[in-house]
Formats: C-alpha cells, sequence, structure tokens
C-alpha cells in the first residue's frame, strides 16, 4: 500500500546535457557537433535544436523541433513498439521529466490496451517496461482504462500518474513501474465520482502544493472530472474536496461540496489556482477555502483548458467552446482569450490564428508552455492543427497542420 | 492434452516471434485422475492463456487486462467459434484445438 506522496518541481528542464533525438525512420548516422552551447544541442542532421514538442494524437506521437520557435521540423508518427500497433495508439499523456528528461507517453491501443512508453534520448529512441507499468492491484476489479497525466516530485525518479478510472498511481524508478495510492483510491465519495463524456479520470495532478502560499512537499492538488478538486496535505494518507464555490449544472444542488466536473485545474506564477469548468472559470488562492468565478467577459465559460503563465502571476490562456450541448468554438472561430489580471478581464489573444471558419476545439492538455525565460506557448485542437506563440512575439504561428485529434502537448527547452 | 495457439502477427514479437505456440496442458485425458467430484479435469481458454502468460506475460497484457478480463477487442476462437459465443474465458478447449487469437473489427 502506498500513502505517500512527494513535492512539487518546476516543469522547466535546465542544465542537463541532451542527447539528440533519432529519427523515427530511417536512421541516419549522427554528424559531430559543430557549435555546443550549455542549452543547444544537435540533431543527427547537424541542425541545432533549442526547442522540443511533443505532441500525443488520436493516433500516434508526433514531434516538432525548432530552435526559434516559429520554424518547426515535425517527426512521427513515432515508433513506440516494435509491432507498429502503439504507433497508432491514442496518445492521451506526455510527460518530460524536468531532470532526466525522460519523456513518459500514455497511450492506449483500441485493441490491445494502455501501456507506458519512455524515451531517454528525446524521442530517438523508446522502450516499453517488460511488466505492466501501470496496474491495479489483484484485490481491485477496475483495470487501466488510460493514462490522463503525468506529473513529477520533488524526489528524483517520482513520477504521478493520474488516469481512468478515477485513481492516482505513483512511481519511485522515473516512471517505470506504479503502484496505486491507496487512500484516494478507497475514497468514500469514490463511489459518487462518475465518467463524464471523456471518461471518468484524474486529469489535473499538481504535486506539492494546496495553496498560493508555498509549497510543501506533503501536499498535493488533483481534479477529476467528475468528482472535483481534492487536496491531500499528509502524503496522501487522507484527501479532502475542495470545490466549493464550482458549479454543477448537471447535479441537483449547483454547488454541491463534491461532484464538480473540472475540466482542468493550473497553477500560475504566484501559486494562485486556475479552473476551467464544465461551465465556469475559477480562481482560488486556497481551494479549500473555495473558489471565485472569473468568466465574466469571456465568450463563453466552457471550456477544457487553463494555460497559465510560468513566470507573470495573474497571465493565463483559455480556449472557450460553446457549451456542454455543443463542443465547437464559439463564432465558429478558433479562440484564444488571455487575461494579464487574473481573471478580472479578458482580452481575445487570436493574432496569428486562422480567420476562417474553424470546427477544432482545445482539449484538456492541448496546451503547454516551454517554461523559457521568454516562455513559448503550445496548443493544439481537434482539427490536428498544433499553433506556437512567446512573449516576445505575441503572435500565433503554425507549428503543423492535419495532424490527428491533438490530445496532449508538452515542449521543453532542450 | 495439447492446443495449439495461432497469434496475429502484430503479436508475434511479444512470443519471440512465433505464429504458432504448441502448449501442453495438465495429462493426457485417459490417464488423467479424477478429481474427486467426478469431472474431468477442464481445460479452457482461461487455462490456455494462463500458461501463454507464463511464458509470454508481455503477450498477455495484449490479450487481456490485469483483472484478466479479455479485451474487448480481442477475439479468442477455439477452432471456428468465437469464445464469447460460448462459455467465454470458461469455454473448454478439447484435445487438439486450434485458439486463434485475433484483433476484431474495429477502429477508425
Amino acid at each position: 500500500m502506498l500513502d505517500h506522496i512527494g513535492g512539487a518541481v518546476q516543469a522547466r528542464a535546465k542544465g542537463v546535457p541532451a542527447r539528440l533525438p533519432g529519427p523515427t525512420a530511417p536512421v541516419r548516422e549522427p554528424v559531430a557537433p559543430v557549435v555546443t552551447q550549455s542549452t543547444r544541442i544537435h540533431r543527427h542532421s547537424g541542425a541545432i535544436m533549442t526547442y522540443l514538442l511533443v505532441i500525443g494524437t488520436r493516433k500516434g506521437l508526433f514531434t516538432a523541433t525548432s530552435d526559434d520557435r516559429r520554424r518547426w521540423e515535425l517527426r512521427g508518427p513515432h515508433r513506440l513498439d516494435t509491432e507498429d500497433y502503439a504507433n497508432m495508439a491514442g496518445v492521451y499523456a506526455v510527460g518530460i521529466d524536468p531532470r532526466s528528461r525522460r519523456i513518459l507517453v500514455g497511450a492506449e491501443s483500441s485493441h490491445f490496451g494502455p501501456s507506458v512508453w519512455f524515451s531517454d534520448d528525446l524521442g530517438g529512441t523508446w522502450h516499453e517496461p517488460p511488466h505492466a507499468p501501470i496496474a491495479f492491484p489483484d484485490d481491485v476489479e477496475d483495470s487501466l482504462t488510460r493514462v490522463w497525466q503525468f506529473a513529477f516530485g520533488d524526489e528524483p525518479g517520482t513520477v504521478y500518474a493520474g488516469v481512468e478510472p478515477h485513481a492516482l498511481f505513483r512511481s519511485t524508478d522515473g516512471g517505470q513501474s506504479f503502484e496505486l495510492v491507496r487512500p484516494l483510491w478507497d475514497h468514500p465519495h469514490r463511489t459518487e465520482w462518475f465518467p463524464g463524456a471523456g471518461g471518468g479520470a484524474i486529469h489535473t495532478v499538481l504535486p506539492g502544493r494546496v495553496t498560493a502560499a508555498g509549497t510543501d512537499p506533503a501536499a498535493m492538488t488533483v481534479a477529476m472530472s467528475t468528482g472535483g478538486v481534492y487536496q491531500t496535505r499528509d502524503n496522501g494518507a487522507t484527501w479532502a474536496p475542495a470545490s466549493q464555490g464550482i458549479s454543477a449544472v448537471f447535479l441537483p444542488e449547483e454547488f454541491p461540496e463534491y461532484g464538480q466536473c473540472v475540466h482542468k485545474v493550473a497553477v500560475g506564477a504566484d501559486g494562485v489556482f486556475y479552473a476551467q469548468n464544465h461551465h465556469g472559470v475559477y480562481r482560488s488562492p486556497d481551494p479549500a477555502a473555495g473558489w471565485t468565478s472569473i468568466a465574466e467577459g469571456l465568450p463563453s465559460d466552457f471550456g477544457f483548458n487553463f494555460l497559465a503563465h510560468p513566470h507573470r502571476p495573474g497571465v493565463g490562456y483559455v480556449f472557450p467552446v460553446i457549451s456542454q450541448e455543443c463542443h465547437l468554438p464559439p463564432g465558429d472561430h478558433l479562440q484564444v482569450h488571455r487575461t494579464d489580471d487574473a481573471g478580472e478581464s479578458w482580452q481575445p489573444d487570436d493574432k496569428g490564428l486562422p480567420q476562417e471558419p474553424y470546427y477544432g476545439i482545445v482539449l484538456r492538455d492541448g496546451t503547454c508552455t516551454d517554461a523559457a525565460a521568454d516562455p513559448g506557448f503550445y496548443f493544439g485542437t481537434r482539427s490536428g492543427d498544433v499553433f506556437a506563440t512567446t512573449d516576445s512575439t505575441e503572435e500565433w504561428s503554425l507549428v503543423a497542420a492535419h495532424l490527428p485529434d491533438v490530445l496532449c502537448v508538452r515542449a521543453v527547452e532542450v | 492434452m495439447g492446443v495449439t495457439v495461432l497469434l496475429p502477427q502484430v503479436l508475434q514479437a511479444h512470443a519471440g516471434g512465433a505464429a504458432r505456440i504448441d502448449i501442453l496442458l495438465g495429462a493426457p485425458l485417459d490417464q488423467a485422475a479424477p478429481p474427486l467430484d467426478g469431472a474431468a479435469p477442464a481445460v479452457t481458454v482461461r487455462s490456455v492463456l494462463d500458461e501463454l502468460a507464463r511464458r509470454h506475460p508481455g503477450l498477455d497484457r495484449r490479450v487481456r487486462d490485469e483483472q484478466g478480463r479479455l479485451r474487448r477487442y480481442v477475439n479468442v476462437f477455439v477452432d471456428s467459434d468465437e469464445c464469447r459465443a460460448l462459455d467465454g474465458l470458461d469455454t473448454a478447449v478439447p484435445d487438439g484445438a486450434e485458439v486463434r487469437i485475433l484483433p476484431s473489427v474495429a477502429g477508425g
């Protein structure tokens, strides 16, 4: 039984010498590096790569590399397994370990089930543990449907996986084997958590933080659809709901203690929590004390994602969707809205985005930041397009188009 | 008794590249000691898959989930019959039968 968890680390990988990501196919001999800088590496082609964007889609894993975040080289679908069936699997979760730069990929083959693959060379080669990396114990009737989220703890090698059905797993070996965090699985509320349209899962895992006041290695916040936000302050031994003030339009009680369909929770640069809910956008410096609506000024309060600025407090992005009945962008227009004042006001931020009618929405893990000093922001859509911008460019540009549905993106400066 | 397990190409790497695996389960029927209740010892799809899992655990993960349930879009035929149309994993497997594992028609 596992009843303890660890603390948070920064999302950005720093100062770790990186290997070159090899091609998916064919393999070519690497060329000798001609320039060496601490934050740059050389790919097999000899080009300089500064940023790696990992893209999980409904049909396979792609990567894009760039040294300026405007021109990207796309690769994929990556060959995760020699049998080639996982290459077309749905990639619902990607994690990049900020210390080791190991890339973890949670993929689900509709035929042959879920598993976790990893790469220690930035996507050049992929490996799957010989045993099932994540499996429910024998005394549990449920079995793993898919991984929804990876998060990394303070201790090297500590990885958390939020999965479907609603469960949290923990690894201490870098993501090769996981153990169920039992107290959350045994929570008396669990029988009242039920699946939304996307499945019942813990999709947000935020180690080390339960308030804006500071970090604590014994603390963690998770969010689930449905179920809401839960927090532990004692290494995972006990968990309490932290969803007061968040609406549940699908329940008789509009503001229940728990049971909400929270779609994503993010933490701002100052530690303040933000939530994009199944109708409703919220802010809280202390989720256990309640949440405040910040949806006013948005074209819709429905959506799946909140992307927080890694350095500037109060700055974040949402990606509105019409409603729970209509999962399309408002006005048939791909929209990003940005706040610079913690949700007190919102501004459209769509410079560079398609102006023609657009029908692809952004899913709950379809956005990320590379957390660089001049941070890059990324999002992908169900129409298979991926866009990027940076603080300094303030204009979205296309990274890749016409991919399968984008389910998740993660980026790192290397 | 013996059965032959036939694997689709996509799963053969998990069995060292083998397309067919011959396995012996228990004693030959005519030599088997009758159990106390008088019933014949049963060889079932489950026991065949259990033996397959013992030899190739990575293969079993593709066919069954961690609770031993057949994955939804994996079919197991005993000779010409898909086991779900019979008794599922409890389907009896006769001596000399072919147990064929196939991905179902699914996906998009």
